[in-house]
């Protein structure tokens, strides 16, 4: 019952910057530029969810709530969700569906490859998201092919302020997040292994 | 509250502006099937301001003008890039509300390689100098464009006024350097006061304008008041805003842009479709109000006043 409350609030609340931003599209709210704040807003939000979809570990081993882990696979499918409605903004609005455009601009500007790199990445985590592919491919393999989460966030980050003109204040905030999300699985990585290696050389004194 | 019909629409100069036309500006975006579907969709609540009074009546038209659509007054004055007041485009409508104080004279100098430097109010300044309308086409390094209706007066025709030497090669603008004033200088995003350049026969060109208005208001301080450059030929910041002082100097200046970034922001920094910027394609631009984006122009579409002013140079290498 705690678990399903959680997940449609998860799911409602996730959907509610997609449904202002529509709300503010159609009320002439967004600005001069309504496009390049449908953009921005989209990539930001991707990122966002990204981050809090990478906070959910930390947090559960904080607080011991292990019902978070039930709505881990909605937040990053919502980081997706978010990313692809940024994506077809930019090749639909900006470049028009024109893909000679694309690639140069892909060829030419590195924040748009990073970007893009990093949206590809994003595509087979989403379609091996459910539970019936984790089945499928073994647990192993299924860890492994999402790590590269890890990878996608930091794409993410540096996208963002690659793209930043000058003021790069915005996305600092987004690198230091990301820098202690990463630094608490390097630091919790450390911690067992030097564990584990404690316990066995004890085990094998113990035996000798 | 009573509504007043516009005055301005009966000015002769504004037979460009069909306020039905500008009220109702989302729905001329119409270029394809797509945007229509967009645009058809109900509009739950319409805030567009009225065109405000004129401050400046009985503006002549320049030959200069263009006759597109003009961007809405709301749209000129609420999406501002203007560092002194803070890196979003909101901010500068947001802080600079009570922009320039008018309690105070605003100083201009002029000085440097000419005959007559003189130190000026705003208003002595501009007195002896008939004002008129220029509709320009305004083009953002950042791939947006608007068409705004300045007032203004001929760059040329201050300059002149001072006299400058055969040392005055270039001309250096300043803008307020004012923390206080303006919030934004309070953090190093750019080296404080701004500072553009031009060459002395780019300013000269009668192109160059120096604004003191929009749609026949006086300069709101998001635009730059009391007093601001326009080179609609060149990237929007050229443009310098809240002038205090013009310099005539020997050498290239460096402008605050060329400065943060010498590799992305060049002196000459005209509007060129094949020259990308490292962040932005510069071919083609978002007009404010369109969905889809247009071709840029070389010059800003302005190359039968200026192209002359740079034949035999690589645009390519003097960006």
């Amino acid at each position: 019952m705690l678990v399903s409350i959680l997940k449609v609030s998860t799911f409602v609340l996730s959907l509610l910057p997609a449904v202002l931003l529509f709300y503010g599209l159609l009320t002439d709210q967004l600005g001069a530029n309504p496009i390049e704040t449908l953009t921005r807003d989209t990539g930001e939000w991707g990122l966002r969810f990204l981050l809090i979809t990478l906070a959910i570990s930390p947090l559960r081993l904080l607080t011991s709530w292990h019902a978070l882990a039930t709505i881990r696979r909605m937040l990053g499918l919502y980081a997706f969700f978010y990313a692809c409605i940024h994506m077809l903004l930019y090749i639909g609005l900006d470049q028009f569906f024109n893909l000679s455009d694309i690639i140069s601009d892909i060829v030419d500007r590195p924040f748009i490859l990073v970007g893009f790199v990093s949206f590809i990445a994003l595509i087979p985590l989403a379609v091996t998201s459910n539970k019936a592919m984790i089945d499928r491919m073994g647990s192993v393999l299924w860890n492994r092919l999402h790590s590269l989460i890890y990878y996608i966030a930091i794409g993410g980050v540096v996208h963002f302020y690659m793209l930043v003109k000058k003021d790069v204040t915005d996305p600092v905030y987004y690198i230091i997040i990301l820098i202690l999300l990463l630094g608490f699985r390097l630091y919790s990585y450390i911690r067992r292994t030097l564990f584990t290696a404690k316990n066995t050389s004890l085990h094998h004194s113990e035996n000798k | 509250m009573l509504i007043k019909k516009n005055k301005y629409s009966e000015l002769p100069e504004n037979q460009v502006t069909d306020e039905s036309l500008y009220l109702n500006r989302r729905q001329f975006i119409n270029k394809s099937a797509m945007i229509a579907a967009v645009t058809a969709l109900p509009k739950l609540a319409f805030a567009n301001n009225p065109i405000p009074e004129p401050d400046y009546k009985e503006l002549s038209q320049s030959p200069f003008s263009t006759d597109e659509e003009l961007t809405p007054f709301d749209d000129i004055t609420s999406y501002n890039n203007f560092y002194e007041f803070g890196t979003d485009k909101s901010d500068p409508a947001k802080y600079a509300t009570n922009f320039p104080d008018k309690s105070e004279s605003w100083p201009i100098i002029i000085d440097g390689e000419c005959d007559k430097p003189g130190e000026y109010t705003y208003d002595d300044l501009i007195k002896p100098f008939t004002l008129e309308e220029r509709i320009y086409r305004l083009r953002c390094v950042e791939g947006w464009s608007m068409v705004i209706p300045w007032v203004g007066f001929s760059l040329a025709d201050l300059l002149k006024q001072a006299q400058p030497s055969s040392k005055a090669k270039f001309v250096e603008f300043t803008t307020l350097y004012n923390p206080q004033q303006m919030p934004g200088q309070q953090r190093q995003v750019l080296q404080w006061p701004y500072v553009e350049g031009l060459r002395i026969d780019e300013a000269m060109n009668p192109l160059s304008l120096l604004a003191v208005g929009l749609y026949g208001k006086e300069l709101l301080g998001q635009n730059g008041a009391p007093i601001r450059l326009v080179t609609p030929w060149k990237y929007g910041f050229k443009s310098i805003k809240s002038i205090v002082q013009i310099r005539f100097v020997e050498k290239m200046p460096v402008s605050s842009w060329m400065r943060a970034g010498p590799s992305e922001y060049g002196f000459y920094s005209n509007v060129n479709p094949n020259v990308s910027h490292p962040r932005w394609s510069q071919t083609r631009e978002r007009r404010i109000g369109d969905l889809l984006k247009r071709e840029t122009h070389m010059f800003n579409g302005y190359q039968e006043q200026v192209a002359h002013l740079y034949t035999g140079m690589d645009l390519k290498r003097n960006f």
